[in-house]
């Protein structure tokens, strides 16, 4: 099993043709066949887009034509900052069941009101700001590096789109491979949060172990780490690496990400890497590290 | 973005929020006029940087006088006299470090009876993803203290966007701070227009410390600290307008107009990078290995190979730097593309520090092949651990 996305996952791609949006369906489409069903442009519907290996996708005005012409439960954006939040709107519209929004630099205020609108909704948005979701040898949304996964059973998710990728490499170079990915992106307002795909993990019997990749910001990783707690109560317990970017990070400086500061005194790495300790989380201090200690938390 | 307390009091008074009158002044033959036109008996003279904790500030220059960057005047000539001990002059505050920051303008304000100062901001909460309210009656403090020791007289209230703010979250607000009569009237009216403020200019923050409550028992904005969301930018071109390049790093406006995310730091290994997250581990390791990062450089997704020589010309600029480490792992990003925009910045730059690269992800093995058959001397890293321990080796010779 996987969390979120398997192989029978249908997929739309708002902004397909862009250069961003074709580059990654060509890898999508190559990474076992993910089914990519349809584009859309508010220009172009009616149109077709061609891939490298010579499929044909259909392009439809908006998402909600896609989706009743394919059957599509899953849509990915790669439209630009200014028309992303729009997007994901049309696409909650449309009653796409997970929106991932791949865009960088979506302004906060617009995802105030998608915030707003997806609660009142059935969609999961997964970003913005995101590396996608992926699940090995099944199905790939968004930009992460297909090469780089195994089948296997840790479940990985951080807010960073780069440390995924070192989190995922490093677990399959162990030998222990991955069930599910997912980057939840480095916003201060977005569609999904940690506890979501904890909760995701830990009821999902292929996952035999977690890692968590935070950074520097916000309260985020607090809160998984007391939900966590808070499930360990219950017994529902799996073994966790954890890691924390941004602890040699100067105070009150946005470092790349939007939701990357520390301010006023929070959102510190020490309080992250200390509640997540509490909660049972092996921190790793070093970031090329995280497979190893996975390993070495299974051995017990 | 931030901006000057007198770029901000003068958004806010553009949505009718109460400020007081005041002029800025940029050189020293306009601080007559300024005087003249305010009525006085009190007037003050406020430094304008980009630092919080300006009063309780002090000039390096011994001839700015002992005062802080926030003075009063009684008389017009006293007005004067601070002027030009603070203008020109390098004001320390707790957010400046220590060289401080020069002051280029001076902003003169009308005084007021102040009878409680207040405190009140809007920000971003990311635990709900709505715009809040943060008051407190304790004004004119460092909020964070207040929160550290007293929370109980803190109030943070999140506002539902599609409603916006209500009388009943105004009710409450007038409560948090003690509001009564004339002032209670001030800020039933003040809340929706700050909140129209924040949200109509993609606000990130907006600071009023302290919000006070005059002799006459009416509200006004004292002191006005506001910053704005840069992926905003865009559809504000009048805000755009009020950036003050000169409270920035040069190399990070350079870095900016390439669209690249540069933050100056005080070490000696420069770091060019791909996303936030690893360009922050990256400097994390390289602490660990018992070096300091110089700068951080995200080179981010869909780079060009002229924008990654760019990116490797701005960290060359600085003379801290040592050594450089490039580490890449590519998901948007294809190796072969950093890899050239590299070896071509190499070769134009005369590269004389050492130089580690460490490649992964997408079509590594062409840019691991571009990086060996350039002929260039670059030490190759296998991963993040490796790099790090190769690029702090390499300095220490």
């Amino acid at each position: 099993m996987s969390i979120l996305i398997d192989s029978n996952t249908k997929v739309i791609v708002q902004g397909l043709t862009g250069n961003t949006g074709s580059f990654h369906t060509n890898q999508a489409l190559e990474y076992f066949g993910t089914k990519m069903v349809a584009g859309t442009h508010p220009k172009k519907a009616g149109q077709k887009w061609t891939a490298d290996n010579g499929a044909e996708l259909p392009i439809y005005a908006s998402a909600g034509e896609a989706k009743e012409a394919t059957g599509a439960n899953a849509s990915v954006i790669y439209v630009p900052p200014a028309g992303a939040a729009a997007a994901i709107e049309e696409a909650i519209d449309a009653g796409i069941e997970l929106i991932t929004c791949i865009t960088e630099g979506v302004p906060v205020m617009d995802m105030v009101r998608v915030k707003a609108k997806l609660e009142k909704s059935n969609s999961r948005l997964i970003g913005p700001n995101c590396p996608g979701v992926l699940t090995p040898e099944a199905c790939k949304i968004g930009i992460m590096p297909g090469k780089i996964f195994e089948k296997g059973s840790v479940g990985v998710v951080s807010r960073s789109g780069t440390l995924t990728y070192e989190a995922v490499y490093q677990t399959s170079m162990a030998g222990l491979g991955q069930t599910t990915a997912v980057g939840i992106g480095g916003d201060p307002v977005n569609g999904t949060n940690f506890i979501d795909v904890l909760e995701m993990f830990l009821a999902d019997d292929d996952t035999k172990s977690i890692i968590m990749i935070g950074e520097i910001g916000g309260s985020a990783e607090e809160e998984a780490a007391q939900f966590l707690k808070d499930e360990a109560k219950k017994g529902r317990k799996k073994p966790m690496v954890g890691f924390i970017a941004g602890r040699t990070a100067p105070p009150g400086r946005t470092m790349g990400h939007a939701g990357a500061i520390v301010s006023g005194g929070k959102g510190d790495a020490p309080s992250k890497i200390a509640a997540m300790e509490e909660a049972g989380i092996k921190v790793s201090p070093s970031p090329a590290r995280l497979g190893d200690t996975m390993v070495e938390v299974l051995k017990g | 973005m931030n901006i000057h307390e007198y770029q901000a009091k003068a958004v806010l008074k553009s949505y009718g929020a109460p400020v007081a009158d005041g002029v800025p002044v940029l050189s020293l033959d306009d601080v007559q006029k300024a005087v003249d036109s305010l009525p006085g008996p009190l007037w003050v003279v406020k430094s304008q940087i980009h630092a919080g904790g300006r009063g309780k500030g002090k000039f390096v220059e011994a001839e700015a006088g002992e005062k802080g960057g926030v003075r009063l005047a009684f008389k017009k000539e006293e007005v004067m006299e601070h002027a030009k001990q603070m203008l020109g002059n390098h004001l320390v505050t707790a957010q400046t470090g220590d060289d401080g920051k020069q002051v280029n303008r001076l902003y003169i304000e009308d005084g007021a009876d102040i009878d409680r100062e207040l405190y009140l901001s809007v920000l971003i909460d990311r635990a709900t993803g709505k715009p809040a309210f943060v008051a407190s009656t304790e004004g004119g403090m460092d909020i964070e203290q207040v929160a550290h020791d007293t929370p109980e007289k803190i109030l943070t209230l999140p506002i539902d966007p599609i409603a916006g703010v209500t009388d009943k979250d105004s009710e409450q607000l007038c409560d948090a701070l003690k509001l009564e009569g004339e002032a209670r009237t001030d800020g039933m009216k003040l809340f929706p227009t700050l909140y129209k403020a924040f949200t109509e200019k993609d606000m990130s923050m907006l600071e009023i410390n302290p919000l006070i409550v005059m002799e006459n028992g009416h509200l006004r904005v004292l002191d006005a600290k506001v910053s704005f969301d840069s992926n905003a930018i865009f559809r504000h071109p009048d805000i755009a307008e009020l950036r003050d390049k000169t409270e920035e790093d040069a190399k990070e406006i350079e870095a900016s107009e390439w669209d690249l995310a540069y933050i100056a730091l005080d070490g000696t290994i420069g770091c060019m990078v791909n996303g936030a997250g690893l360009a922050m581990a990256t400097m994390d390791i390289i602490k660990l290995y018992g070096e300091e990062p110089a700068n951080f450089c995200d080179v981010g997704g869909g780079a060009s190979a002229e924008k990654v020589a760019a990116a490797f010309k701005i960290i060359m600029q600085d003379p801290n730097v040592k050594g450089i480490l490039v580490n890449i792992f590519g998901g948007i990003m294809k190796c072969d593309v950093i890899a050239e925009g590299v070896i071509a910045a190499v070769k134009e730059t005369n590269l004389g520090v050492p130089l580690v690269v460490r490649l992964e992800g997408t079509n590594v093995d062409e840019g691991k092949a571009i990086i060996r058959d350039s002929g260039l001397n670059v030490i190759p890293a296998d991963d993040l651990d490796d790099a790090a321990k190769k690029i702090t080796d390499a300095i220490k010779g």
